[in-house]
């Protein structure tokens, strides 16, 4: 299946990513129910979705504009505008709270100078409260792109901001080497 | 006692290698799938599934072979799709076994689907296990390369797609028909049933949904037959469980145990009692949306679907959230009230509406604004959510909500009465702000 890369909604992919977009149209019974990796695929390249993006993925998608907005603005994890480099969130849900969440965000708070919900002036860093991340049994847990830190402490979180803005964090709990 | 003779499920969650198709395959894996294409065919499939009494691990515990059976005869197009939404608070044991035993999904999501003839198969995971989507796709392709999904498979006689969705951030998309709206390119938000998604689910088309618990013990059952899986668990609740373990306890984590253990014994043997000097309070046992039990009730019951319903809760998906003594109730329920708030779809108005006031409601008692009427008030919000909506969302606000009330109820009372019962220990003290 061949598709534009550039299609006269100001908004294209690269090669690469339209051949990811073919397999994806290829895999989904229909053009609709390819719309959320459709979605996922621009966001993994541009860090949000813009509004050229979804111009144009509702006209690739045949949907209207306003259906692919619906869809980004109910789930939690699009975004329609550029995020902070680094957004810490840290879940605040009942087990994380039972092992210290609230103390950890305060903690991070402090370190930032920002309150949760907010991001540093310079871009840096967005502090969230988000709900349960499925590490319960491993909180206080924070999340940070694909990967989680689990069993946090405020000294541990202070030293992944540290090497974070050195650019040179600890290595997610996730991120098991998996090589035997 | 030996636990390990209890490990159907998570043989290999303690090796570095199980997520690697030759790993599996060394211990035996995709032998059942051959053969129930080869051997067996989907009727007797359904059949031995069904012998085994497997209950569906998502939270309901609808036995699966049974609803494998409301797939109408002869239909043309079905679809399957596996839950790995996991989005209840308190669970984490598919993100182990998608961790640790992806093989073991993939194998057991294929021989689900060729039991209800489905030539699609989904596998949805919620986007917050985003490495853990990475992971599966491997695996996937790995199963692809290896001849056991595709086109071309098994000489041509069972060919399966599957596809790995990524889900962005809903926990009402872990509901089947939320699920399904939401592979549809829509917002998740449930739709009324009937019609059931077994005769009407995906673009009009019967779909199962299971849970990737539920499809992780098919080739088990499959390999040793109905009959071995039921000498585990008791009669009504057979085989083995994953419980996932949160709070301060010397051992949480995930853990697979018999159905039918009794709790005390599982907390002390298998959890190691609490930690850190800390004193046992209270449990929840299958995950934040099931009722609360005290402890002197939770050392009572056994860990199975029906003696948690004579205890007055549920074993829902297995999720248990142990509390400690320190902890006051009413800021847990806040923590919670202020999950349901913010998860609700907005489709229902007891649910869109009741859950804010239950969260508003509980949070002006723990700022000290609260007044004596507030508990029946909250009661009486309660009466109007439950059982009043598309899906059971409202139900899981209320469940927890009302056995918080019935069984803490001093400590909401001296809140309404303007006093604290449990002073904030200096550890943990915090104001929370959500
Ligand atoms: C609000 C809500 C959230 C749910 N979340 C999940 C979930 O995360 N995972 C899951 O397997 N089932 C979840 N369920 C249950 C599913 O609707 C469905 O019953 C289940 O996936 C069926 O699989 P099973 O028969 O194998 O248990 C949820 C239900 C509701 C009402
Ligand atoms: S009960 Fe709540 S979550 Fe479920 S459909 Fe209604 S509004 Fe949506
Ligand atoms: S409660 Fe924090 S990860 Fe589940």
């Amino acid at each position: 299946m061949s598709v534009p890369v550039e299609d006269g909604t100001g908004f294209g992919l690269g090669e690469q990513d339209a051949a990811r977009f073919a397999g994806i149209l290829a895999r989904y019974p229909t053009r609709r129910s390819a719309l959320m990796p459709t979605l996922w695929l621009i966001q993994d390249r541009d860090g949000h979705i813009s509004d050229a993006a979804v111009a144009w993925t509702a006209a690739q998608l045949e949907l209207s504009e306003a259906k692919v907005r619906e869809v980004v603005s109910f789930y939690a994890m699009y975004r329609d505008r550029p995020q902070a480099r680094h957004v810490l969130q840290v879940c605040h849900n009942i087990s994380c709270h039972i092992l210290g969440a609230q103390p950890l965000l305060a903690r991070l708070e402090g370190k930032l100078g920002v309150r949760r919900g907010e991001a540093t002036p310079d871009g840096e860093f967005a502090l969230e409260g988000v709900e349960c991340l499925g590490a319960c049994g491993m909180g206080p847990c924070l999340q940070l792109g694909k990967h989680l830190y689990e069993h946090l402490t405020p000294e541990k979180a202070d030293a992944l901001v540290d090497g974070l803005r050195r650019g040179d964090p600890p290595r997610p709990d996730t991120d098991r080497d998996l090589e035997a | 006692m030996n636990q390990d003779q209890y490990r159907i499920l998570s043989r290999r969650f303690d090796r570095r290698d199980g997520h690697k198709l030759e790993a599996y395959e060394a211990d035996g894996g995709y032998r059942a799938l051959k053969r129930a294409v080869g051997e067996l065919g989907a009727p007797a499939v359904r059949e031995e599934v069904k012998a085994s009494g497997l209950r569906g691990r998502g939270g309901a515990g609808f036995p699966a072979g049974v609803k494998w059976g409301f797939v109408p005869q002869g239909a043309e197009t079905v679809y399957f799709m596996v839950n790995a939404d996991e989005s209840e608070p308190g669970t984490f044991k598919d993100r182990y076994l998608l961790d640790y035993d992806p093989h073991a999904v993939i194998e057991g999501s294929a021989i689900s689907s060729f039991a209800v003839g489905a030539k699609l198969c989904v596998i949805y995971i919620r986007g917050e296990f985003g490495w853990l989507v990475d992971r599966v796709q491997k695996a996937v392709d790995e199963a692809y390369a290896a001849g056991y999904l595709g086109q071309g498979a098994f000489g041509g006689a069972y060919e399966l797609e599957m596809i790995v969705h990524k889900g962005a951030g809903a926990y009402i998309c872990g509901e089947e028909t939320g699920l399904i709206n939401s592979v549809t390119g829509q917002k998740g938000q449930p739709n009324i049933k009937p019609p059931f998604p077994a005769v009407s689910g995906f673009l009009g088309q019967p779909t199962i949904v299971n849970n990737v618990e539920t499809v992780a013990a098919v080739p088990w059952i499959l390999e040793h037959g109905a009959a071995a899986y039921r000498k585990f668990g008791t009669e009504k609740s057979p085989g083995t469980k994953l419980f996932s373990v949160s709070g301060p306890v010397r051992r949480p984590g995930v853990h697979e145990i018999p159905l039918g253990l009794p709790f005390r014994e599982f907390f002390t043997d298998w959890l190691g009692g609490m930690a850190d000097g800390e004193e046992l309070k209270a449990v929840i046992m299958g995950g934040s949306s099931v009722p609360v039990l005290t402890a002197a009730e939770a050392m009572e019951t056994a860990l199975d679907y029906e003696s948690l319903a004579a205890a007055g809760t549920m074993l829902g998906s297995g999720g248990m959230i142990v509390i400690p003594a320190r902890c006051d109730m009413v800021e847990l329920i806040q923590v919670l009230m202020h999950f349901y708030w913010d998860e609700s779809c907005g489709q229902c108005t007891p649910c869109r509406e009741g859950t804010g006031w239950l969260h508003r409601i509980v949070k002006r008692l723990r700022r000290g604004e609260g007044a004596p009427e507030d508990l029946a008030l909250l009661e009486r919000v309660c009466d109007g959510m439950a059982g009043l909506t598309i899906c059971p969302l409202a139900d899981a606000a209320v469940m927890p909500m009302r056995s918080f009330l019935q069984r803490f109820r001093p400590e909401f009372e001296a809140l309404a009465a303007g006093r604290r019962t449990i002073e904030p220990d200096s550890r943990w003290a915090r104001e929370i702000r959500s």
